[in-house]
């Protein structure tokens, strides 16, 4: 028991931090780049990400040990996969919107974005090929989901200090938010190597 | 005659304003995932662009052909549909025919399914238009994003390995930052820097860096 959650442990900071889908598998950049200009945003989108990505990595897993494999029609998983994330995404709208407006309010609009990005869908994939269990499967989503958390949040916090400064005008937007990710990438690799798997 | 000929220049427009002036990467700043990931070694690069070219030419014909068919309300989930039949088409194949280059990376292509740049081509241009046209949109656009990424793997392959292709040019001791995630973002911003620099320099643009978004 207690060398399982040990090794759950060590899954949860490999997906997090060492292989961060930001910084290390390049995942997910168009969203990145995109809700990183302010805090506020960057939060909202971290909070519905991450729930988003629990829930729909157990669909998956359910519907593919239980009707995919067993009818051997895993090379049609592209498609379920993102059958299941669009559809759920539809679906949490509607009922977030019927029950709880507020919320709906607050985060819809970063449902509607997250349907087609590419972390999302590169979840079930990933844990596909790594044939995880029901459990591992949930905490690497949720480390995942953390993880990018974590990358958009230090970028928010450092794009709005880059607002101010005085930037070079070739270079202002995109062009200096892709050199200071490059930056923030070299600190991440300082993490590789921190738990062999 | 005349006719053909206008035809001939407007798909010949559509080409060019795929690669130079709706260039996916550098111009919209959309579909960047695979930028990074997959331009350590141009060959890599160029396999991943011909991909997205496919898969790219083939869903904007596909959505034309059947765009007097599809209901206005669910057409989303039917292109949505349409792009992974394709993507797992060019998965098959890339499975069957390029082994050791699927190894590296298989679950880029897989994720070429959730590229914006297909879905907005479809949505935009290939399901109003004729099957023609949406072809060579198609085509345009895809040869614009083989053509980014040919181009930032050039400089990170040559920096990083002293190689092109595999075959090794310059003999001194290699930049290894280069191949690493850093070198990828790096370049990528540099080059966008340096375009907006022409745009503003020569052709007075105003230098935008894309609004960003998928």
């Amino acid at each position: 028991m207690h060398d399982e959650f040990i090794k759950l442990f060590e899954l949860f900071i490999a997906a997090s931090v060492i292989n961060n889908f930001v910084f290390t598998r390049f995942l997910g950049l168009c969203i990145f780049f995109g809700v990183s200009k302010k805090m506020e945003t960057a939060v909202g989108m971290s909070i519905t990400f991450t729930s988003v990505m629990v829930v729909s990595a157990a669909l998956s897993w359910i519907l593919l040990t239980y009707i995919m494999i067993p009818l051997d029609l895993t090379f049609l998983k592209i498609v379920i996969f993102i059958g299941i994330v669009a559809a759920f995404v539809q679906a949490s709208d509607t009922i977030m919107r019927k029950i709880s407006p507020g919320l709906y309010y607050k985060l819809g609009i970063y449902l509607a974005l997250i349907s087609t990005n590419c972390i999302i869908i590169a979840v079930p994939l990933i844990m596909t090929t790594e044939k995880y269990n029901f459990i591992e499967s949930l905490v690497f989503a949720l480390g995942s989901g953390i993880g990018f958390a974590i990358s958009l949040t230090i970028m928010a916090s450092i794009r709005e200090k880059l607002e101010l400064a005085d930037v070079p005008r070739p270079f202002r937007g995109m062009p200096i938010a892709w050199i200071t990710t490059a930056l923030i990438a070299l600190a991440f690799t300082g993490f590789s190597g921190l738990i062999t798997m | 005659m005349n006719h053909l000929q206008q035809e001939k220049v407007s798909y010949w427009g559509l080409i060019k304003n795929g690669i130079f002036k709706e260039n996916t990467i550098f111009r919209l700043v959309i579909s960047l995932c695979p930028s990074i990931a997959v331009t350590n070694s141009v060959r890599n690069g160029f396999l991943l662009g011909v991909a997205v070219l496919f898969v790219q030419t083939m869903v904007n014909s596909t959505v034309a052909l059947l765009r007097n068919f599809i209901h206005p309300r669910i057409r989303l989930p039917i292109f949505m549909l349409i792009i992974s039949g394709w993507v797992t088409v060019v998965d098959l194949l890339m499975q069957a025919y390029a082994r050791a280059a699927y190894k590296e990376m298989g679950l880029y292509i897989e994720i070429i399914v959730a590229f914006a740049s297909i879905l907005a081509r479809a949505e935009m241009f290939a399901s109003k238009n004729k099957v023609g046209a949406a072809f060579f949109d198609g085509l345009g656009s895809g040869l614009g994003f083989l053509v980014a990424l040919v181009l930032i793997s050039f400089f990170r392959e040559l920096l990083g390995r002293g190689s092109l292709w595999g075959f090794q040019i310059v003999h001194t001791k290699p930049m290894l930052i280069m191949l690493m995630p850093t070198g990828g973002f790096l370049v990528v911003g540099l080059l966008m820097g340096f375009f907006n620099w022409i745009d503003i320099n020569f052709y007075g643009g105003k230098g935008a860096g894309g609004a960003g978004g998928h």
